[in-house]
């Protein structure tokens, strides 16, 4: 009488390929199906990418909803940052604006030039000092290093430019207007 | 019992391609976000809802090629 043939899908394989009298006791006992665990395996894998895949998806809905709810918003305001006789040439000044702690700073670099940006660096936040005489605006934090007239980056690790902030001349009073580039 | 339309030797390369497709994608999905928060914050908003947009036709391929794991088994 020939010996049956198992079915092909009941046929559970060792991990080192000999066959199932030559394996140890225990393997004897609790055989695995290796090609099953296999299948298994990838399976739960592919379920567990989707739901990263939602997850990326809900990410994206929310920044999408975020940017629906900033442009709703309505432009800041004028605000009166200081008079030009307050500011000596190269010397700074630190204003809220347009929130009550966003932190930005006006430099006056010539006798009729003013620039004024976010104090936040773009990287991690931390408050940028500026430093007139090398042209720059300084980040303590991390080194990085953005152009005082532009507030472009020249150094170090931030991805982004300083959102510059409009100023505007009445007299001898500045006001901020609004901001470019959108606050971190 | 319904008749299995494949046997285990044929599903297993069956998900084993569509692990690969779904890792690319998710892999696209990640690299939208990050590129887009990144747009975001520098105050570019026109990337946002086609960025969206793109990473739910993903995430909707992805879900299919799962639905349709679930009737192999």
């Amino acid at each position: 009488m020939a010996t049956p043939i198992p079915e092909r899908e009941t046929i559970s394989v060792p991990p080192d390929g000999r066959p199932l009298d030559q394996q140890p006791a225990w393997r004897q006992d609790f055989p695995i199906d290796w090609p099953q665990d296999s299948y298994i395996e990838r399976r739960d894998f592919v379920k567990f990418l989707t739901l990263t895949s939602l997850a990326f998806a809900v990410g994206q809905l929310w920044i999408a909803g975020k940017s629906w709810l900033r442009s709703r918003e309505l432009p800041a305001g004028a605000k009166r940052i200081a008079s030009t006789a307050d500011l000596s040439v190269g010397a700074s000044l630190v204003f809220d604006y347009p929130a009550p702690h966003d932190s930005c700073i006006l430099v006056r670099l010539a006798e009729a030039e003013y620039v004024a940006f976010s104090q936040k660096c773009t990287h991690l936040s931390c408050a940028v000092i500026a430093r007139p005489d090398q042209g720059v605006f300084h980040c303590p934090c991390h080194e990085g290093s953005f152009e005082l007239r532009t507030g472009r980056v020249i150094a170090g690790p931030p991805p982004r430019p300083l959102p510059r902030i409009r100023l505007q001349f009445e007299g001898d009073e500045i006001f901020a207007t609004g901001v470019e580039g959108g606050m971190v | 019992m319904p008749k299995r339309t494949f046997t285990r030797e044929q599903r297993t390369p069956i998900v084993q391609g569509m692990l690969v497709f779904v890792l690319i994608l998710v892999m696209l999905q990640l690299w939208l976000l990050t590129a887009t928060m990144n747009a975001y914050l520098g105050g570019d908003d026109r990337v946002v809802w086609p960025a969206a947009l793109a990473s739910i036709a993903c995430f909707t391929l992805n879900a299919g090629l799962v639905a349709y794991l679930r009737r192999l088994d």
